[in-house]
């Protein structure tokens, strides 16, 4: 995985793998922000249709991405779908995310975290290097082994 | 047989390492049970009633004698000398401690082997048909297409968390020797207008709601396969149900939502997700179907084969299949001997059939969703020599699909969730149809036994099938008839109360007899039942 452009672990315990500075505005819901449309900040729980926000990618600067549990892989969908749709702003991972999730979920198209419990940020580093390559293509940029294999 | 690269060999290297790392941090403290448990269930470790259980993937059933000879030294090793064959083709191993595992994984790597994916609710293990490359029927290896989704499915970012566990089979011949639409996706590679591509059926599956998949496409040309699948993972990732472990499975969300509906989200997906480009080049199909290519097979010289020996012929006729190509057949090893354990083999045993796979059979061997052991391309010639060395070694019942070839789950011998004990059934059984002649004479029977509602033993595809259940706190045995797991697929169905042990060996025999007294001429036990209702047999049983 290519490295990170910077990585700051800030005092909530936010992992952002972004070189922009936070985003300041509060998140909120989707039904409020389909009603009101000028935030730019957004809340996806596990359910909602993220889907929703397409029509609206370019006024979004932060989505935010609800994790109730790290067995709910709900939200690996949701963020490659606003990725492929072209969403280049911050998307956050926020709940239950362990180490161990951080790979998929960046590969996913998530580029910032902000776990329940915090995490180290040299594990977090570690467990992100691990592996070099991937079969697949995701959302990460990375080029997927079936194409290094022919060039 | 797929050879690795350095790619593949590297990627299950880093998860050596990652996985040691975890059992040190368990180990030493570092980490609670709670939070190792989600850690190596992704590696197909299991803390099972006695000791850890470590299943290992066979990727579609396939592999060469060196991989079978590392199972045989894993069992003589780590564990008690001994290794069990799944329903899923995969192994698995009982007695295994924690602290030896990441050593087990290494040595498997060696060998182009890994755990990875054998649990948890991510795709498992691609199964496939175990005569893939050796049916006469074939219309394409469908080892290309697994191999190709094996690479697809492994660490798959987005399909990692699902809400439960996910099982892929493909076959590429009409004969469905590997249960396909009793999967949460069934593919059947078909030639259409001299294109190959896939029949997709989603929604399948045993446990305790067991459903056929419908098919959601008929046709999906080859180069959009990966998208297509992906758009159905999509589906079911974001709307599988998550609130309930026992409707979770995609044959749910498919049979909740209809077949119609779910193709048409899946339709949409496709559309989208097809404009990424993420099926693989060309050149990749290419590179992988090479390696699947035909083994340097001799001509046929036409010499019969010589049937003198009576338990030969016997063992010829039941356990031999015919190849595509002339002069060579399909040898089956039965892991179903007399009062054995289904599935299981010694190291002893093992190490056999895999110097009989590379001195025989191209040095290739399949594990079979029946829990036996192919040798597929034996030269005709040849097969005295190999069965002689095969009954040696207790390895030659000659009982192939016949009642005694049961298939059985581990039960509550193992199993941590188990009701009831499927092995002693299933040896019992065995002595009870002990007699050679007699299972010949009842011919084509496949009789499953799964150990609780959970259907590891496809109880639900048995043309008799059982199942064990808890009845205030004592093991009962539930009877079902006409299951089928191949192409005339159907869901077996309860006889009525259940029984102890012996009460479930005397019903299914009392079945049997009146199969017997019904049969009309050519027809197996299946045909009868399906043609004379449960009636008969259910009067015979409890009238
Ligand atoms: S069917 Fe039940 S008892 Fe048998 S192996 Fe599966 S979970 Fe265990």
């Amino acid at each position: 995985m290519d490295k990170p452009m910077s990585l700051s672990a800030n005092a909530d315990g936010l992992l952002r793998y972004r070189d922009d500075a936070p985003h300041e505005e509060p998140a909120v819901t989707l039904d409020a922000f389909l009603g009101q449309t000028n935030a730019t900040a957004v809340r996806i729980e596990a359910g909602d249709d993220a889907r929703a926000l397409i029509p609206h990618l370019g006024q979004i600067a932060l989505v935010e991405i609800s994790f109730p549990s790290f067995r709910d892989g709900r939200g690996y969908s949701a963020a490659r779908i606003l990725r492929e749709a072209g969403y280049d702003g911050e998307l956050r991972a926020q709940g239950d995310v362990l180490v161990d999730q951080l790979l998929p979920m960046r590969r996913c198209g998530f580029d910032s975290f902000a776990p329940e419990s915090e995490i180290d940020a040299a594990t977090a580093e570690a467990s992100l290097s691990r592996y070099e390559n991937f079969y697949q293509k995701a959302a990460d940029g990375v080029v997927p082994i079936w194409k290094k294999r022919h060039g | 047989m797929y050879k690795y690269d350095t790619y593949d060999q590297q990627m299950v290297d880093n998860r050596v390492e990652e996985f040691r790392d975890q059992v040190k941090r368990r180990l030493a403290g570092q980490i609670t049970e709670d939070q190792f448990k989600p850690l190596r269930l992704m590696n197909g470790l299991y803390l099972q009633l006695h000791a850890y259980m470590l299943r290992v993937a066979i990727p579609y059933g396939t592999l060469d004698s060196r991989q079978m000879r590392m199972l045989a030294h894993i069992a003589r090793k780590y564990d008690r000398d001994y290794g069990h064959f799944t329903t899923r083709q995969n192994i698995q191993f009982n007695w295994i401690k924690l602290e030896d595992t990441p050593d087990i994984l290494a040595e498997l790597a060696t060998v182009e082997m890994h755990a990875i994916q054998t649990s948890g609710n991510c795709i498992r293990n691609i199964s496939a048909d175990q005569y893939a490359g050796a049916a006469a029927d074939e219309v394409a290896d469908p080892r290309i297409w697994a191999e190709l989704l094996r690479q697809w499915s492994s660490f798959h970012p987005e399909f990692t968390y699902l809400p439960r566990k996910f099982k892929i089979c493909v076959i590429g011949a009409d004969e469905d020797r590997a249960a396909m639409r009793l999967h949460d996706i069934g593919i059947q590679m078909v030639m259409r207008d001299g294109v190959l591509g896939g029949r997709i059926h989603v929604g399948g599956g045993m446990g305790r709601t067991p459903m056929i998949a419908p098919e959601i496409r008929d046709f999906v040309p080859a180069d959009d396969l990966l998208s297509y699948l992906e758009a159905c993972l999509r589906v079911y990732n974001r709307y599988g149900r998550r609130d309930n472990i026992y409707k979770a499975r995609i044959k749910i969300l498919v049979h909740e939502i209809g077949a119609d509906e779910y193709r048409r989200q899946v339709e949409e997906e496709f559309i989208a997700v097809k404009a990424l480009g993420l099926d693989p080049p060309q050149a990749e199909f290419e590179r992988i179907t090479q390696m699947f290519a035909d083994p340097a097979f001799v001509a046929d010289d036409g010499t019969a084969v010589d049937r003198s020996d009576p338990d030969f012929a016997l063992w010829l006729d039941q356990n031999v299949k015919p190849h595509k190509q002339p002069g060579y057949a399909i040898v089956n090893i039965s892991l179903k001997p007399q009062g054995g354990i289904p599935g299981d083999a010694t190291s002893a045993q093992i190490d056999l059939m895999a110097d009989l796979g590379e001195r025989y059979s191209f040095d290739e061997l399949r594990v079979t969703h029946a829990q036996n052991i192919v040798l597929p391309h034996v030269r005709q010639a040849d097969l005295y020599t190999v069965w002689q060395q095969l009954d040696a070694a207790g390895l030659a019942p000659a009982n192939l699909d016949l009642i005694s070839d049961i298939i059985a789950c581990p039960g509550l011998d193992y199993c941590s969730l188990a009701n009831a004990r499927s092995i002693p059934l299933a040896q019992k059984i065995t002595e009870r149809f002990a007699d050679p002649a007699r299972q010949r004479d009842i011919g084509e029977l496949k009789l499953k036994i799964s150990g609780c509602i959970n259907a590891c033993g496809h109880h639900h595809a048995g043309h008799i099938g059982i199942l064990g259940v808890d009845k205030k706190g004592t093991e009962n045995f539930q009877l079902s008839l006409g299951g089928s797991g191949a192409e005339d697929v159907s869901l077996g169905k309860i006889t009525g109360p259940g029984f102890d042990e012996d009460g479930v060996v005397d019903a299914v025999e009392r079945v049997t007899e009146t199969y017997l007294g019904l049969r009309e001429e050519g027809e197996r036990f299946l045909d009868t039942y399906r043609r004379v209702g449960m009636a008969p047999f259910k009067e015979a049983i409890y009238g």
